[in-house]
């Protein structure tokens, strides 16, 4: 089949949909003899917007930076800065700002959209700011940086907007280190996707952030300070309240000016009339994204604009696909509360019947639209817990297969939908990527991973939310393709974790060496080395630094401390169970300010430094050691910490002596090696200010004893500890916790953390009680003996590295030049402390001394 | 022609781990292999901009020895440069670097 030469194609508008368009383009014709030109009106070439937020948490702009790959090509030219003011129909050319004209065969509109702000009074004073480009972003880190300098306290931030993106920027504020209030005209916050009971849950969320929520309110007017800067934010409600910057959020209209000026039909409510072909009303010229109008409707969200993207290459190159809008859905990011919808949200189709569950103590909010017959997904609104949205969205408008309530329940429900869906659900909205397409990746285009299906077809590369859908679809096409899903390590290792471990066991090897060569294959990877060096520690093969075991360690445990960003690390000493003395204290603020290391309280209950370089570790633990602290393994997949309330010794209301119990276990299981990082907690009374039941253990204290709980946390997948067993005397509960942590080191999967490991134990927790607690199998002597054996041999894992020059021999900067530092390490200020620098920083310096000293310049 | 830079001798190298050097102003990661073959690719790390890359993990895939980034753990081909896995990721090859290690045992890397 010959495709059709496009000639001239011209697209207005340099961001992310003109990315994917021509991305495309170039992908579907890599021969074709056309010339594409896009015109941009910002100066950065396309960046991901979506992602707009991650500026202020990145390390600069770049973290943005879309794929480079279509600009290579030769046939493509991207001019950015010079946004096209003017369209000649007839002449089919355009000119720019700068007054360059370009000639086009084929004319595509990209502009998008631009940010509305309403006509308040004061929305031109300085320190007033809309939240839609890198300039904007840019603009306002400046502003907070250069305003808290002036005023010399943190600021007062508002956000006028409780949308998505409002809320967005009221975290990005408080990123920022100013406060957040934010105003919505509406009664709840993301009313556009969000019912009035997801709103409210919502709210209580967002509250815990810290956000001052204000709704059902307007801005009505800014005031200013005495320096003509904003100060203050009049509402309708009659209060006011400060404001030292404020970002206006309220929504976003199609730029059509251009458009609208040459004559190209317009839509009732904005933006280039369209139809399903994505052309506009002259035959030349396209509209994609969000300045397009389609059916009265322009679209706020990237997923469409990419399918129209789609269609119009698709066109250009002779082909006759056309535009369907999908199902939205709106998952909020990057605020650290999950809230997320799709569908039919208000239940307004006929009939609809609406199944909800909100638990108010897990802060959770969680309904399904279904049809009249119930049987038929509509909808679905999640706030406080969104896993069901990714699962579930892809179902809209197909048969849910069972009850809704029990999608609801909070445990033991229906399976969420999997690896069965139909070929032509879209797994990916944002890329628009349906299930036939990801197995088809794996049958016919040889994918044998998640990875690569991604690479494939970019399924799960712009959000990310439906990764956990796309990883269940690619390992039941990879068994049902033949493809044995190997439960292997890796490619060196025909067995998982659990099964070589019981090997390394069983023939008592002492070295990566024996054990590939007994068991395995090849020099092995970054998968496997860790893992067995893991196993090597937990049988006491010695020292993680030992020379045979030193070349298998992942970095962190390789230097025993925790890689950060820039390729400094972090200093972390043990700080059993949150007690420390005023002594000691005072010593890790002199070590801290002498060698500039920013320093941070912990969530454990422990005080972290940062920007340790290489060479500067051993000094600095030279520093620590000499004055009683010891490792604390913050870099470890090895016990963190234990974390406790002051308990019965202080409190009022405290039963147990919780920080003394929390002592005990914590230089009980100290330097512990697991197949994941584990933490516990200790809490001396019912109120559980310990919050114990979201670590991988905890023991919360009872009149009669103690509780143990086990399986909390779970990382990005948060699980509360389930109940193991009760009124345990101490003794007991620490005989308890040692056969639970042996039994989970000796049988995890590799990076395993103990939540999915209980959730999935063959026989459920119940069996797990057994093994554990009754020691129905007979294994209780065998794991004592393992924990004692672990308690007798622990040594100071810093200390025997000071005390040994052959270990101290990797902690330089360059082999031969040990006493340079790495000259790409700068640091810049931030409230009095460092951090690394970024592009665009006013200040900065190599030496974070000095750096924490520099003022930001206005 | 490029210039040789002594930069250590084998013996200060362990096995199967990187080391990191100074050629000219070019920051460079040193890794002696399994049987003291020595080579050499780029420190930095071109997915984080860390320069890092001499504390990576050494392994193998199939026959080629490659290196994993201790960030995010992307891997290249150690003698080619080639990006293996890019997690994900556009893959980002490395620049590698010419090494001699003479009768001496000292180890010279070409930049």
């Amino acid at each position: 089949m010959s495709l059709t030469s496009p000639g001239r194609v011209l697209v207005v508008g340099a961001g992310m949909v003109a990315h994917h368009l021509v991305e495309q383009l170039v992908a579907r014709s890599p021969e074709g003899e056309w010339q594409l030109t896009v015109l941009g009106k910002e100066d950065a070439a396309p960046y991901d917007r979506v992602h707009l937020s991650e500026f202020f948490t990145g390390r600069d702009g770049s973290a943005l930076t879309l794929s480079g790959t279509p600009w290579l090509d030769p046939r493509v030219q991207l001019r950015t800065g010079d946004p096209v003011r003017s369209i000649d129909r007839d002449a089919r050319t355009v000119t720019t700002r700068s007054g360059r004209v370009e000639a086009y065969d084929h004319l595509v509109l990209a502009t998008g959209s631009w940010a509305w702000t309403p006509r308040t009074e004061g929305t031109d004073l300085p320190g007033v700011f809309t939240y839609r480009t890198l300039g904007d972003v840019e603009a306002l880190r400046d502003w907070v940086a250069r305003r808290t300098e002036e005023l010399g306290r943190p600021l007062a931030g508002a956000v006028v907007g409780g949308g998505v993106l409002g809320l967005e920027a009221a975290a990005a504020l408080q990123t920022l280190g100013t406060s957040a209030t934010v105003v919505e005209f509406a009664d709840r916050l993301m009313n556009v996707q969000l019912d009035d009971g997801g709103g409210e849950a919502l709210r209580v969320l967002v509250t815990g952030l810290g956000m001052d929520v204000r709704t059902s309110t307007g801005a009505t007017r800014l005031g200013a300070a005495d320096d003509g800067a904003v100060a203050t934010m009049d509402l309708s409600d009659g209060s006011s309240v400060p404001a030292d910057v404020v970002v206006f959020s309220t929504g976003v209209r199609p730029r059509d000016r251009v458009a609208r000026e040459s004559g190209l039909a317009i839509g009732e409510r904005g933006g280039v009339v369209v139809g399903p072909t994505c052309r506009t009303s002259d035959p030349s010229i396209w509209a994609v994204g969000e300045c397009a109008s389609f059916e009265g409707e322009c679209t706020g969200l990237v997923a469409p604009g990419n399918a129209m993207a789609d269609v119009v290459v698709d066109q250009l190159l002779g082909g006759s696909a056309t535009y369907r809008p999908a199902a939205d859905g709106t998952k909020l990011k990057g605020v650290g509360v999950d809230a997320a919808s799709f569908g039919d949200v208000f239940a307004l189709t006929p009939g609809a019947l609406e199944v909800m569950f909100a638990d108010p103590v897990a802060q959770t909010y969680r309904k399904l639209v279904v049809s009249d017959d119930a049987r038929t997904l509509l909808g679905g609104v999640f706030v406080g817990d969104t896993s069901l949205y990714s699962s579930l969205r892809p179902m809209l408008g197909r048969p849910l297969g069972a009850d809704p309530s029990a999608f609801l329940a909070p445990e033991g429900g229906a399976p969420a939908p999997g690896p069965d869906l139909p070929d032509d659900v879209v797994v990916c909205s944002c890329s628009n990527v349906s299930a036939g397409t990801v197995r088809a990746a794996v049958t016919e285009h040889g994918c044998t991973s998640v990875g690569e299906v991604k690479t494939c077809t970019r399924a799960g590369t712009v959000c990310g939310s439906c990764v956990p859908l796309l990883t269940k679809i690619v390992s039941s096409t990879l068994e049902s393709a033949g493809v044995t899903v190997s439960n292997a390590m890796c490619e060196h290792f025909a067995m998982p974790r659990a099964e070589l471990f019981a090997l390394v066991r069983r023939d008592g090897l002492r070295t990566f060496t024996q054990v590939v060569e007994a068991h395995g294959t090849g020099r092995g990877c970054a998968v496997c080395k860790p893992a067995v060096a893991s196993m090597l520690s937990s049988t006491n093969a010695g020292h993680v630094l030992e020379r045979e075991h030193a070349a298998l360690q992942d970095t962190n445990d390789h230097v025993l401390a925790n890689m950060q960003k820039d390729g400094t690390y972090s200093v972390v000493p043990r700080v059993r169970g949150g007690e420390i003395t005023p002594e000691k204290l005072v010593v890790l603020g002199r070590v801290a300010a002498e060698f500039g290391l920013a320093t941070r309280i912990t969530g454990a209950q422990r005080i972290a430094m940062f920007g340790a370089r290489i060479d500067q570790l051993p000094a600095i633990w030279r520093r620590l050691v000499d004055a009683g602290f010891e490792s604390g393994q913050a870099y470890g997949k090895s016990l963190r910490a234990v974390k406790s309330c002051v308990g019965q010794a202080w409190c009022r209301f405290g039963v147990q002596d919780s920080a003394s119990m929390a002592v005990r276990l914590e230089l009980r299981y100290r330097g512990l090696r697991s197949p994941h990082k584990f933490k516990v907690g200790v809490s001396g009374c019912a109120r559980e200010c310990a919050e114990a039941r979201g670590k991988d253990v905890g023991v919360i204290a009872t009149e009669k004893g103690w509780n143990v709980y086990v399986g909390g946390n779970g990382g990005f997948t948060p699980r509360h500890a389930e109940l193991l067993a009760e009124d345990l005397d101490d003794d007991r509960l620490v005989q308890v916790i040692d056969r639970f942590l042996a039994h989970y080191i000796q049988s995890a999967d590799r990076v395993q953390r103990t939540a999915p490991w209980v959730a999935e134990y063959p026989g459920g927790l119940a069996e797990l009680r057994r093994v554990v607690v009754d020691d129905a199998r007979g294994l209780g002597a065998e794991l004592d003996a393992v924990m004692a054996e672990h308690v007798a041999q622990y040594t100071d894992e810093w200390r025997a590295t000071l005390d040994d020059p052959e270990k101290l021999r990797q902690f330089v900067s360059f082999v031969n030049a040990p006493d340079t530092p790495d000259p790409d390490l700068v640091y810049a200020p931030v409230r009095g402390q460092v951090r690394p620098a970024r592009a665009g920083d006013d200040v900065a310096d190599r030496s974070p001394v000095v750096a924490r000293t520099l003022e930001v310049r206005s | 022609m490029s210039a040789w830079t002594t930069v250590c001798h084998v013996e200060d190298l362990l096995p199967e781990r990187g080391a990191a050097a100074l050629v000219g102003d070019q920051q460079v990661a040193v890794f002696r292999l399994e049987d003291d073959e020595v080579v050499a690719v780029q420190q930095r790390d071109p997915f984080s901009g860390a320069n890092v890359l001499s504390r990576g993990i050494v392994g193998s895939a199939g026959e080629a020895v490659t290196l994993a980034s201790p960030m995010y753990k992307q891997v290249w081909d150690l003698r080619t440069g080639a990006c293996l896995d890019a997690a994900g990721k556009e893959p980002q090859d490395l620049r590698t670097f010419d090494v001699v290690v003479d009768a001496d045992g000292r180890v010279r890397v070409a930049g």
